[in-house]
């Protein structure tokens, strides 16, 4: 599945930032000086381990939780002040939430109620809203006669019948089983671009994040790590966090030996040969730094005595290929999964395609392989 | 239904296929309902003394609702106990929300404090009510009715409404605390909150706590023989008082209707419980 990587809406307008949040419980930080903004019509997603702050941050959107420092704004406007019933956003709980003494009708009226919507226009808003999450006919059943994504829809139709400036969606696919997680979401990401509301959903799920946002926030301890394009961050991380929590990723630690701007060169005792890069970074020769890469950039070939050497064009020869023997394989049907020991005793992961049907039986257990890869793929990290 | 081929060995809490525990419920049943029908029985015999059973009649039921001091007495504990009941829900959720809800010092105190009119003997809460309506607050006599009821309906309240609380916070305990953020993100304030969605959820548990309080007031006798004085008897005292002389079928037959009456309201009480508890009975499984 293609990650549905929209185009940048034309000049796109600031509708929320955070301006250095920090918010503390007691001695605890759950989020340390976090300044981000997001674009109107975005679907953004808020990204990390559990307990990096990133719920902590959407409440605080919401108003359910309210910023030790720090200001948020929503459309130029400071809402530290405004409680939550009185805030242009509105959420799709975790569990849904959906009022269980309520019919589905009900319980996406409700919002329009509270409002004073009159009862004609409620009763129209309520239909366009279940059409839109295709609960049509729906109404009049209670909250437990439906399934775990049925009530979903429920929720989701009651916070858009609202026709907020922002939607919330805390976990929302975390409750789902496997198949309709997927599906819903193709469908939530149609639903975001047919109602063109801004989204900002919180998810501990990469793959969930790659596949739905335009733009992410990866936090790590109640800070922000990098904030991007799923395709950035992943081809571009700008940490070994990012790196490792995107995705699978070798990180090989070596010492910046050549730094020009067009290469660059580290010197790494793991891999046991010079890694070479076609850009350069911004560091001082000697320091510390890591090459991070992806598992399926990495290029595996048989190595058998006499053998013909292996043509590298991209990268001067001898820099990017290394020798090493496959210590474990596992065969997952679209690819797979080697563990390469190298002479220096390091562990590499590669990932293969398996192209053709006799794909996977090139390789097998104890094979001493070559492994290669173009000067373009390695990221060089400098924390 | 076809009989299975071979029974398996009864399972030690099967008490249908046990004889020790078949004997068991028999006893239990017999000790239960046995005097309860033998009062019913009774009401309707034709002999002023109630030990030889001499033939059927409703004169009884007749001189019952003759009787003009035990009608009285009956209005007064259906009174005390209505006021009671709903005294006791609007004290009992108010209690169970605060302390459901927030966190104050002396919380634990308070939570200990509630529990006490459960635990403590009644005839100590008598004793105590009595002395605190003859000492330190004075009900003044003669007031019109049902004013006069003034301090059996207070004592009352003051051991029901504990049972409300407790009740309530049990069922809170079940709320999904989502449900009252949704509803305030959807726009609700605090008190629209309160009334859309945690008093549908504590529903349930106000009807039973509203059964009980009732019942509770309906048969107390101990605390309200302390509390009451002689124009304000309730039916527990007049009973009481009339056995005292001898137990004549008129007593049986004032108690089946109260026992009648008391069980058409908790099965209407629990039909309409039940209805709404499948709806709202339960909050959202957040793993569904």
């Amino acid at each position: 599945m293609p990650a549905p990587q929209k185009a940048a809406k034309a000049p796109a307008k600031t509708i929320i930032s955070f301006e250095n949040i920090t918010k503390r419980y007691g001695k605890v930080v759950a989020v340390d000086n976090v300044s981000l903004t997001i674009e109107e019509g975005e679907f953004f997603s808020l990204l990390g381990p559990s307990g990096c702050g990133k719920t902590t941050l959407l409440r605080m959107l919401a108003g359910f939780e309210t910023p030790t420092e720090g200001r948020i704004l929503i459309d130029g406007q400071d809402v530290s002040e405004i409680p939550p019933n009185k805030r242009p956003v509105n959420m799709v709980f975790q569990s849904y939430a959906v009022f269980p003494h309520m019919t589905v009708a009900q319980n996406v009226a409700y919002g329009l109620k509270v409002d004073g919507v009159g009862a004609k226009e409620c009763a129209e808003r309520v239909e366009e809203a279940l059409a839109l999450v295709k609960l049509e006919g729906y109404g009049p059943r209670k909250p437990d006669q439906l399934s775990g994504g049925q009530r979903q829809r429920v929720a989701l139709a009651r916070a858009l019948v609202k026709r907020p400036r922002v939607l919330l969606l805390d976990e929302p696919l975390s409750a789902l089983d496997a198949k309709l997680r997927e599906q819903m979401r193709s469908e939530l990401t149609q639903l975001q671009d047919k109602v063109g509301i801004t989204f900002i959903m919180v998810t501990h799920d990469q793959d969930e994040a790659l596949a739905m946002a335009c733009r992410c926030a990866v936090m790590n301890r109640g800070l922000l790590q990098q904030v991007a394009t799923p395709s950035d961050l992943y081809e571009f991380p700008n940490s070994r966090f990012v790196a490792d929590f995107i995705g699978q990723v070798n990180l090989f630690e070596g010492q910046l030996a050549v730094d020009e701007p067009d290469h660059a060169v580290i010197d790494s005792a793991e891999v046991g040969v010079p890694i070479y890069l076609d850009h350069g970074v911004t560091g001082a020769t000697g320091s510390t730094v890591w090459a991070a890469i992806r598992p399926e950039k990495i290029e595996i070939y048989k190595r058998i005595d006499g053998a013909d050497m292996i043509k590298m064009e991209d990268a001067p020869q001898g820099h990017n290929v290394v020798a090493g023997t496959i210590t474990h394989l596992a065969y997952l049907g679209s690819e797979t999964v080697f563990d390469v020991t190298l002479e220096t005793g390091r562990s590499v992961k590669v990932v293969r395609s398996n192209l053709t049907r006799w794909d996977q039986e090139d390789f097998s257990w104890d094979e001493p392989v070559w492994l290669s890869w173009h000067a373009c793929s390695p990221a060089m990290l400098t924390a | 239904m076809t009989k299975r081929p071979k029974q398996a060995a009864p399972g030690p809490l099967e008490y249908l296929r046990r004889w020790p525990l078949q004997a068991w419920l028999v006893m239990v049943t017999v000790f239960l309902y046995a005097p309860l029908l033998t009062l019913m029985a009774f009401s309707f015999n034709d002999s002023k003394r109630n030990i030889v059973w001499k033939g059927f009649t409703l004169k009884y039921y007749e001189k019952v609702l003759q009787n003009e001091s035990l009608l009285t007495a009956f209005g007064n504990s259906l009174t005390i106990a209505a006021i009671c009941t709903l005294v006791s829900v609007i004290l009992g959720a108010m209690t169970a929300l605060l302390l459901w809800r927030f966190r104050f010092g002396g919380k634990t105190v308070l939570d200990g404090a509630m529990a006490l009119p459960i635990v403590v003997p009644e005839i100590c809460m008598g004793v105590a009510m009595l002395v605190f309506f003859a000492k330190v607050m004075p009900w003044p006599g003669g007031l019109p009715w049902p004013l006069n009821l003034g301090a059996i309906i207070i004592s009352h309240i003051s051991f029901s409404f504990p049972f409300v609380a407790v009740v309530v916070r049990a069922r809170m305990a079940s709320f999904n605390r989502e449900l009252e953020e949704a509803a305030k993100d959807l726009g609700a304030g605090e008190w629209m909150t309160i009334r859309d969605v945690i008093i549908p959820h504590m529903q349930p548990s106000l009807v039973a706590g509203a059964l009980l309080a009732f019942t509770l007031s309906l048969d107390d006798f101990v605390i309200t023989f302390f509390t009451s004085g002689p124009d304000t008897v309730t039916f527990p005292v007049k009973v009481y008082s009339m056995v005292r002389f001898s137990v004549t079928p008129e007593v049986n037959a004032a108690s089946t209707i109260l026992i009648v009456l008391t069980v058409i309201l908790t099965a209407l009480a629990l039909r309409f419980q039940g209805t709404d508890a499948v709806a709202g009975g339960h909050a959202p499984d957040p793993k569904a």
